[in-house]
């Protein structure tokens, strides 16, 4: 037997402490199997130890709410016996290491976690960060990471529908890679984890096992160095193909009722899926390893409760349905296997040629896992009103604005989606929210994934409410009512007082924005140590929000639609510029207070925008965010091929009212005299707005006193950086 | 019009095909799994896009072995009418119902987006209902939507009147020859096309410039 050195501890990543605790609860040295399992469940990832009692300071409830945190995916009640399910997952370590297949793995992980519950996949959705474009690795990871998501979604038949793309500097040794997957079910056939009751079979479905990724959970607990690279054999390898047939083979097998638990094998494999459910149940679990479908010879105990071969689930049956059961899978040409049953023990067994490897109480992994109270330190906030040069012609800076790779069209990403698979896709990439019809009715589902990583470096906390109000309000920019969120939490080294400082902030902040919205948190990820030698990643709390559109046919989008419709501002315009896209892109500095967000205003803007779309008074609407007003007037006049003349509205001064980025704002644009009347509604009820131009035939955006620039002039300019920069050509000068 | 959907594993438009079916024709189709070796009877065989077998091999190489290929090719044959969709017209090259093969994109990446297309030949059973030479737009998403084949096929298809489809210039998004977007069979009763009509007959979804190919077929095979 393998003796436990401390060094072998400390390649654990367990702590001294840590390993102490695991003596006690044991009562005895554990054994190699028993080491590797318990630093797979109580590492960062799996255990949530650094972050879990802030974490119950989120929302998580409401009526509509039918499953909260805790389970593979949150599930939320959309009317008509309809559930619709999501979550969000990162794979950030493993896309740095291998972009393509991280990124694949990443949308086949979070896919499993949403159909394991009974869910037919619906939507994808991707969050990406990237490092400066100017870095050496950067359009090599962009490249990867794009194709792994589309060459795994576009298999699986599911659409990729939209997502966040952006480029920083401090990601330049450190991805986010953050995906979302919405699936749609039955509200009386969702399927849980709990393993409950004794002497049920535990059958293994799927792929099989192989050793890559083994520790891939450990890896993604741990701060990356220059030779983060060596790890790429901790990197598992996607086959969409099989997940496909997963998919059909699960969903044929839940329509009957031979199923007590399911749940995927992800992070930490059949180790994570085996505790969790026994765990769940109160139950406890034998396996017997010699029946595990293996894909290569002499593979260890300890290899296989540590791998992380993909496209695995593990479920418990009836007694007795283990032949229906596996027709179906065979059917499919998938792997079928007993290999275990549940116990009253409350114990995790695990037997490999007729000796027991693994003998622990299943609350040791879960319940028993370490929690930390982190020391932590709030920094202070970034503050004050920055200085600008207000000579500068704005139609230049707006050209400049739009051409620059934050702020460019994505095209170049979403056309490697395939995002109208499944015939129901009625907002694609590029709107406020992507709408996905949910079948067979006329509602739909709006989502959008949304942070500004700028804003939570200068005050994590209004950066986080930042966060939870934008996913609320492109939510309600097509129309559609705001119902729940997904959160995936990237951050730095929790060990560090300042880090964890803004991890405290940012939940903190999302709290509060999701209780005033009634926007609850119904399931997560936490990705923590994203940071390569000692430099934390900009705190990057990713909100994937969901909302429900009664009908499909009372949708806005951002597109200009006709001639001479006014253009209204509606929300109050300060003209904010610290921490702007303007300021950063123009006056080429990142500093000053992020805006304010007023949650209170923001929920009367937006009931109010969303009351009229849904009474079919507008149909073009676009949210203000990253530019401001200008940049948002802009992206609706080239979305539609329709000109617009602004008139200079307000007493502020012209560069602050075009590129503030003020919060809780909408564009919305409608016959003159359907504006007069919202204009006087927006009166009554104390909302602050403006009819700030409207639209006209000549393709031009012309604004009163300087003057105006073609629409295929910003075209070019927005649509050129990104297939510029991706084939290697020289960017052209955007001025 | 009765008609069949082809479900290799891992199709999946096999689905927005039934859809487009039922909701144009008022029947649901048979679905028909990849083992069947019979068809059942039916006016229409169509196979789906998607990614059969995981396309690992060449596109479309593997679903050609297929037990149900081969009824396809028997009702084929007999004259039966077999529309092949993205990873339908891989398959239907594969199986050699239709000349040529395709190719991986010029530009190396998937692609999802709507194309504008040519219909040029209106003398057969899926493009009567449109007007030669009427522009049409229909999405595609691909990977492998490269046509080739020697010069003397492409003139041959040509000169016979069998490109159905042609993409308008700039608009061909794979780099195909001769902007083939869709052929036919010798005895024109076989159509493969890159571009998807299913995905265009609801005007919520984009357009409905799909719809007329449908109409063509329950015109005619009904």
């Amino acid at each position: 037997m393998t003796e436990i050195t401390p060094e072998l501890v400390a390649e654990h990543g367990l702590s001294d402490d840590e390993y102490g605790r695991i003596k006690r609860l044991l009562n005895r040295e554990p054994s190699l199997v028993e080491l590797g399992i318990f630093s797979v469940m109580w590492s960062e990832h799996c255990s949530y130890k650094s972050t879990r009692i802030h974490l119950r300071k989120l929302p998580t409830k409401a009526p509509w709410v039918l499953q909260g945190p805790g389970e593979n995916a949150g599930v939320i009640d959309i009317g008509d016996g309809d559930a619709c399910i999501f979550k969000m997952e990162s794979h950030n370590h493993p896309s740095f290491i291998e972009p393509y297949q991280g990124a694949a793995t990443g949308v086949g992980g979070i896919m499993r976690d949403v159909f394991t519950m009974g869910a037919r996949p619906i939507a994808m959705m991707n969050a990406l960060r990237f490092g400066e474009p100017s870095h050496p690795k950067t359009r090599h990871l962009v490249s990867g990471v794009v194709s792994g998501i589309g060459g795994y979604g576009n298999c699986m038949g599911v659409p990729t529908v939209g997502g966040e793309v952006n480029f920083h500097k401090s990601y330049n040794g450190n991805i986010l890679v953050n995906a979302m997957c919405v699936g749609l079910a039955r509200k009386d056939k969702i399927f849980l984890s709990a393993a409950e009751g004794a002497g049920n079979p535990v059958v293994y479905i799927g792929s099989k096992t192989g050793r890559d990724g083994i520790h891939g959970a450990t890896m993604a607990s741990a701060e990356f160095s220059e030779d983060s690279e060596e790890k790429r054999p901790t990197v598992q390898v996607g086959d969409p193909f099989t997940e496909k047939l997963l998919l059909e083979a699960c969903l044929e097998l839940m329509a009957t009722d031979a199923i007590i638990a399911i749940q995927d094998m992800g992070a930490a494999g059949l180790t994570s899926s085996s505790s969790e459910m026994a765990g769940k149940g109160g139950s406890g679990i034998e396996l017997d390893l010699d029946h595990v479908p293996q894909r290569e010879a002499n593979l260890t105990a300890y290899e296989m409760m540590l791998s992380e071969s993909q496209e695995r689930m593990l479920a418990v049956l009836k007694p007795g349905r283990e032949a229906e059961a596996e027709a179906i899978f065979r059917k499919w040409e998938l792997d079928f296997a007993v290999i275990g049953v549940t116990t009253d023990t409350h114990r995790l067994v695990v037997k490999h040629k007729g000796a027991i490897v693994a003998d622990m109480p299943v609350t040791a992994l879960s319940d028993e896992a370490p929690l930390y109270e982190r020391p932590f330190a709030k920094r202070p906030t970034a503050a004050g009103k920055p200085s600008f040069d207000a000579t500068r012609p704005v139609l230049t800076s707006l050209k400049t604005i739009l051409a620059a790779p934050d702020m460019c069209s994505r095209r170049w990403v979403w056309e490697q989606y395939d995002y109208s698979v499944m015939a129901d896709t009625v907002q694609w990439p590029g709107g406020d929210a992507a709408v996905v019809r949910v079948h067979n009715s006329n509602k739909g589902l709006a989502i959008s994934t949304d942070v500004s990583p700028r804003y939570c470096r200068a005050d994590p906390y209004e950066g986080a409410k930042q966060a939870v109000a934008e996913a609320w309000r492109n939510i309600t920019a097509v129309g559609a009512k705001p119902l729940a969120v997904t959160d995936n939490l990237n951050f730095g080294n929790p060990e560090k007082p300042e880090i964890m400082g803004e991890i405290v902030a940012g939940i903190e902040g999302i709290a509060e924005a999701c209780r005033a919205l009634d926007f609850p948190v119904i399931g997560g990820n936490c990705s923590l140590y994203n940071e390569t030698n000692g430099e934390a990643i900009l705190p990057t709390p990713t909100i994937g929000g969901v909302g429900l559109l009664h009908d499909v046919h009372r949708m806005a989008t951002l597109a200009l639609k006709r001639e001479g419709d006014a253009i209204l501002l509606v929300g109050d315009t300060k003209g904010h510029l610290g921490q702007s896209i303007y300021l950063r892109e123009i006056e080429g500095r990142e500093e000053g207070a992020c805006p304010p967000i007023d949650l209170a205003a923001e929920k009367r803007a937006g009931n109010f925008v969303r009351q009229l779309i849904e009474d079919g008074r507008v149909d073009t609407v676009h949210d203000v965010s990253d530019g401001g007003v200008l940049v948002a007037v802009a992206e609706m006049a080239l979305a539609g091929d329709i000109g617009v003349e602004i008139g200079v509205a307000g007493t502020a001064e012209t560069i602050p009212f075009f590129f503030g980025e003020d919060q809780g704002r909408y564009v919305v644009a409608a016959a003159p005299d359907v504006v007069d009347k919202i204009d006087g509604e927006l009166r009554e009820i104390g909302v602050v707005h403006a009819i700030i131009g409207r639209t006209s035939k000549n393709k031009v955006l012309h604004i009163e006193r300087e003057g105006a620039i073609a629409l295929s002039t910003l075209r070019t300019a927005h649509e050129s950086w990104f297939p510029h920069y991706m084939a290697g050509e020289a960017i052209p000068a955007s001025n | 019009m009765k008609s069949a959907v082809i479900v290799f594993p891992a199709s999946n438009c096999d689905r927005d095909a039934a859809v487009a079916l039922k909701q144009m024709t008022g029947n649901a189709p048979h679905m028909v799994w990849h083992q069947e070796k019979d068809l059942p009877d039916v006016d229409l065989v169509v196979l789906p896009g998607g990614f059969s077998y995981g396309d690992y091999l060449r596109s479309g190489a593997m679903a050609s072995q297929s037990a149900v290929m081969r009824a396809v090719k028997t009702h084929a044959d007999k004259g039966g009418a077999v529309l092949g969709i993205c990873n339908g017209f891989q398959v239907l090259t594969e199986s050699h119902l239709l000349p040529g093969a395709l190719m991986r994109n010029a530009e190396l990446k998937f692609v999802c987006r709507p194309v504008t297309m040519t219909v040029e030949e209106t003398q057969n059973v899926f493009t009567r209902k449109y007007s030669s030479g009427q522009n049409v737009t229909f999405p595609v998403a691909h990977g492998d939507g490269n046509y080739v084949a020697d010069d003397e096929t492409l003139d041959r298809l040509e000169g016979e009147g069998r490109v159905v489809f042609r993409y308008t210039p700039g608009h061909n998004p794979n780099g195909s020859a001769r902007n083939i977007a869709g052929i036919l069979s010798e005895k024109r009763n076989v159509l493969g096309l890159m571009p998807h009509p299913e995905r265009v007959v609801d005007p919520l979804l984009g357009g409905t410039d799909g719809r007329a190919l449908f109409e063509s077929l329950i015109e005619t095979l009904s």
